[in-house]
């Protein structure tokens, strides 16, 4: 096809802005799917992204509209994907803003507009859901554009749900986006923005065309990993696949690598023929990075060979995640992972459950550190059960987050940032109700529940983004728990030295509460190295006894107590005290407001 | 063995009132004619089961309900009828015990009287919903006496709402001011679905921190007056003050070292070598089906050995005296021997297992530990 009737764009809306059925709606008023096949939300194909309403996995389709060929390329919608998202973004020109008319701009609306631009796309925005009873679309597309330096007059009104102003758009994205500019006579250079993988055909890579010709049996090379394969089959989706020849400079679609290993093939990466391709990469490649870590235990240890499976085959898809064995006392055997973020976490987590039917144990998260031991040499920890109590120095993630909310709740935002080592960078006034504030934090101190504070204490107005912008030095400790004079590692915690007293003794209250009484005292104390800095006990107790067991009573007392010993004999081991795996598992979820 | 069951219970389920915490199998009201009836079904009952039966008894026990509500000609035809035993023992609740029905009892062959007292506090029996007052369970006891027992026996409960400590020292006191051969203890259980865990549940709830005392309390008054702390909730005036009588309930010794047993009347449990089966409750169904000379409808439950072991367990460890290990080493969790031990809660005496005293104020939970399965 010839580029100059080539437009590339994204979809880019925080979430529920709109952006799955703005995407349904292209397809179905360019024919690529008819309306009685139309299923809601074609692109998302995960059931779990269907269900929790966002996208996890981008993919491109191919459509037609007045003779132009328009390639629609999915983004992620969280922050936890944001190198995923900017690589979607580098493989457009353009891309539609999605601003709901109800809700206005929103963090993750600024967050990958901002995106965008540093991308040099072409932005048109759109306000969508004017049907709805509340819809402000003259407030919204004030707002949007005011963020774009843009003409109120040229923010597009749509309905995605009713289909009003689509072809609009569409017709907006012809006009406004500029053709894709390579060079198909140099070597081939293909921008990897996304990869899958099928059982059969191994790793699946989606790619955008820069220069050159991609052609199916020629031997290709991705360049940052080194990793040579055929094209087995190249084509494009429409939106089922459709396998072609060749795709030209410009053009969007997959390869199927017949790699059968993911991590060989790495988002952000340059393909290029295996013999005199092209010297320089596309710039922007990055090894993501893990950023939280937890431990994932099975509840039945014998279901430890099932998690490391399912962990094995999730990887497959999920080039991000990291995994090693762990174990721990309390716990058993299972797994430290490591995840770009919360939401990324929660994924994980949530398909192992449904997909893969396990029943988990998830340790509270923590970030990566890294600490460099006294007379060492610095390591990069990922759970606190390996950090050194003797250091020199530790060094933990710091993220720029940007959180916008109704003026009156600024002072709350602040007092909340300021309980979180946060330090303030700025803030601008959106409209003259809005207010986005910048903020610098350690990571360590989102993980747990700041979402969750930030929901509430807003009520619910807050909207939230964040980006790692680098580890910073910390005083940190960690905080142990000893329960009956035994540390409990799958308990502990690292956290700053002025908040270690404070969150040593909430644990240790909080313990005091599920530990059930046993037969003997049960000290439960938070301890840094040696010095213990808080302490409960858990009382012995005085008295269990059936009251009365005669002729009549006998079977039924026997059934109590065989009961009582099956219940026992699920319950998890804390140094010498036993607790119910639920207790277990209030406390480790302390404050782990990390789901949305 | 099924030839020669010794111990035999006997169901009386009338009652002038069902008091708010009780559980039991229990009929208010009825006149002399039901009663009538209703003894005419157990006799027939008791000749179907009579092979069973060993021909001399080692125990009878009629338990409630309310036996001395019964009325007095019918009881005294059932008393006749019954076998003789050992220990023949007879529940009453005080009101009910007037001269004549203690020299009924007398006559008739009981030895033993178990009298449902509670407490001696009347605001207290007031919350349990009992129609004796204080004075109507002193009196009781002297009619019994004046009748010839010397084998009486005292039911107490602790745990009553509103119940402070002092409350509970002088009840013990008062118990033990009459003298009484023998005394049961029972924390009072809200039981699910009754009337007064409807009313007191929340209450008992709230002040179960502040009882968990009580029982050691219990434990250390009688045991300090000379009683013998012979089973969870059982006592006996030790044979040194009791003319060097063993003055355990046979009956329910019987329950607890694992016997066979038949039981009679509507809710009634038997447990006959390697099967358990209890009465349907429903008094009709009962008195139909003896009149046929049928057998009444009954739940049937098989006993493997694993169970009948679990249970000599389980209850032998209620008693003072150690369960001899022979036999029920199966049915014992190592690991969780050795834990219980080191904890000092369970030792091992001989070639028996017993629970220490700590251990037995823990029982429940100490024996649930050590079962294996």
């Amino acid at each position: 096809m010839d580029q100059s009737r080539i437009r590339n764009f994204s979809i880019i809306a925080h979430i529920d802005h709109g952006k799955s059925t703005l995407a349904d709606r292209i397809l179905e008023l360019t024919d690529a799917v008819s309306q009685r096949e139309m299923r809601e939300q074609v692109l998302d194909t995960m059931e779990l992204e269907r269900e929790r309403g966002i996208t996890i996995k981008a993919q491109a389709v191919r459509v037609s509209w007045k003779g132009y060929e328009l390639n629609l390329i999915d983004t992620p919608g969280h922050v936890d994907f944001t190198y995923e998202v900017s690589r979607s973004l580098q493989a457009c020109e353009g891309a539609l803003l999605v601003v709901d008319a109800a809700q206005g701009v929103e963090a993750q609306t600024l967050a990958n507009a901002y995106l965008a631009l540093e991308n040099n796309l072409e932005i048109v925005p759109v306000v969508n859901k004017i049907d709805l009873p509340q819809a402000d679309p003259d407030r919204a597309a004030a707002d949007v554009a005011e963020i774009l330096g843009d003409d109120p007059d040229r923010v597009l009104r749509i309905s995605a749900k009713t289909g009003e102003g689509v072809a609009d758009a569409l017709d907006a994205l012809v006009e406004r986006l500029p053709a894709p500019l390579g060079d198909p006579d140099a070597p081939l250079r293909a921008l990897i923005f996304d990869s899958s993988y099928d059982q059969y055909r191994g790793v699946v890579a989606f790619v955008r065309v820069i220069d050159g010709v991609l052609t199916r049996r020629e031997a290709v090379h991705a360049m940052a990993l080194a990793t040579t394969f055929e094209a087995e089959e190249v084509g494009f989706m429409s939106p089922e696949r459709r396998p072609i020849e060749r795709l030209t400079a410009g053009e969007v679609g997959y390869v199927f690598t017949g790699l059968k290993d993911v991590s060989r093939l790495r988002v952000g990466d340059t393909i290029t023929a295996a013999r005199g391709g092209a010297t320089e990469p596309l710039p922007g490649y990055k090894d993501v990075k893990p950023m939280v870590f937890a431990g994932l235990f099975p509840t039945e240890s014998d279901d430890y060979p099932e998690l490391r499976d399912a962990l094995d085959r999730l990887k497959l898809n999920d080039a991000a995640l990291f995994y090693e064995p762990e174990t721990s006392q309390a716990l058993g055997f299972g797994f430290r992972c490591g995840f770009l973020g919360l939401l990324h976490m929660e994924i994980v987590r949530e398909r192992l459950e449904r997909e893969f039917d396990l029943d988990l144990l998830v340790t509270a998260p923590n970030v990566a550190y890294r600490v460099l031991p006294r007379g060492g040499e610095a390591i990069e920890v990922h759970s606190p059960a390996d950090f050194p109590s003797d250091l020199e120095e530790v060094e933990e993630p710091y993220i720029r987050a940007s959180i916008i909310v109704p003026k009156e709740f600024v002072g709350t935002v602040m007092e909340l940032n300021n309980e979180r080592r946060g330090s303030f960078d700025h803030m601008e006034y959106l409209s003259e109700e809005r207010v986005l504030l910048l903020y610098e934090l350690p990571l360590a101190e989102i993980v747990l529940d700041y979402y969750d504070q930030l929901k509430s204490r807003t009520r619910g107005y807050a909207s939230f983004d964040y980006d790692v912008v680098g580890f910073r030095a910390g005083e940190l400790s960690r905080v142990d728990i000893l329960v009956a004079g035994d540390a409990v590692d799958a308990l502990s915690l690292i956290v700053h030295r002025d908040f270690a007293q404070a969150r040593g003794r909430a644990l240790v209250e909080r313990l005091k509460e599920e530990i059930p009484r046993q037969f003997f005292d049960v000290p439960i104390q938070a301890a840094i190295g040696s010095r213990v800095i808080a302490r409960e006990t858990v009382k012995a107790k005085r008295k269990d006894v059936l009251a009365k067991c005669y002729g009549g009573d006998i079977s039924r007392k026997r059934k109590l107590l065989e009961r009582q010993k099956a219940g026992k004999k699920r319950m998890k081991q804390l140094g010498s005290v036993e607790l119910p795996q639920e207790a277990f598992l209030a406390v480790l979820s302390i404050g782990d407001g990390s789901r949305r | 063995m099924s030839a020669g069951v010794r111990h035999l219970y006997v169901h009386m389920p009338f009652c002038a009132h069902r008091c708010g915490y009780c559980d039991f199998v229990t009929l208010v009201g009825g006149d002399g004619e039901l009663h009538g009836r209703y003894v005419d079904a157990v006799l027939a009952e008791f000749e179907l089961e009579r092979s069973l039966l060993a021909p001399r008894l080692e125990t009878v026990f009629l338990g409630g309900g309310t036996p001395t509500f019964t009325a007095a000609g019918e009881l005294a035809r059932l008393l006749a009828a019954l076998p003789p035993a050992k220990e023949v023992t007879v529940e009453a609740n005080p009101e009910t015990v007037t001269p004549e029905l203690a020299r009924l009892l007398s006559r008739d062959g009981v030895n033993r009287v178990s009298i449902g007292a509670q407490s001696f506090d009347e605001s207290l029996l007031s919350v349990l919903e009992r129609r004796a007052g204080p004075d109507d369970v002193r009196r009781a006891f002297h009619h019994l006496r004046d009748a010839g027992f010397d084998d009486l026996s005292l039911d107490l409960l602790y745990g009553i709402p509103g119940q402070g400590p002092a409350h509970l020292e002088r009840d013990l006191e008062e118990a033990l001011a009459l003298g009484p051969e023998h005394l049961s203890c029972y924390e009072l259980e809200a039981k699910p679905g009754t009337r007064f865990t409807h009313t007191y549940g929340d209450e008992l709830a709230r002040q179960s921190e502040a009882m968990e005392g009580y029982f050691e309390r219990v434990v250390e008054t009688l045991t300090g007056a000379g009683y013998r702390w012979y089973e969870t909730a059982n006592f006996c005036l030790r044979p040194e003050l009791a003319g060097g009588r063993d003055l355990r309930a046979r009956h329910n010794l019987a329950y607890w070292l694992g016997r066979d047993y038949v039981g009679l009347g509507i809710g009634a449990v038997s447990t006959v070598g390697g099967e358990r089966w209890r009465n349907r409750p429903k008094l009709g169904r009962y008195l139909e089906a003896t009149s046929r000379g049928e057998r009444p409808p009954r739940e049937v439950e098989p006993l493997g050995e694993d169970v009948r072991r679990r249970e000599r367990l389980l209850l032998g460890l209620r008693l003072d005296e150690p369960v001899p290990l022979a036999g029920v080493e199966a049915a014992l969790d190592p690991v969780a021997l050795a834990r219980l031990t080191q904890l000092g809660l369970t030792e091992q005496v001989g070639s028996g297992l017993t629970l220490t005293d700590r251990g037995r104020f823990l029982g429940g939970g100490v024996t649930a530990e050590l079962l294996a399965f």
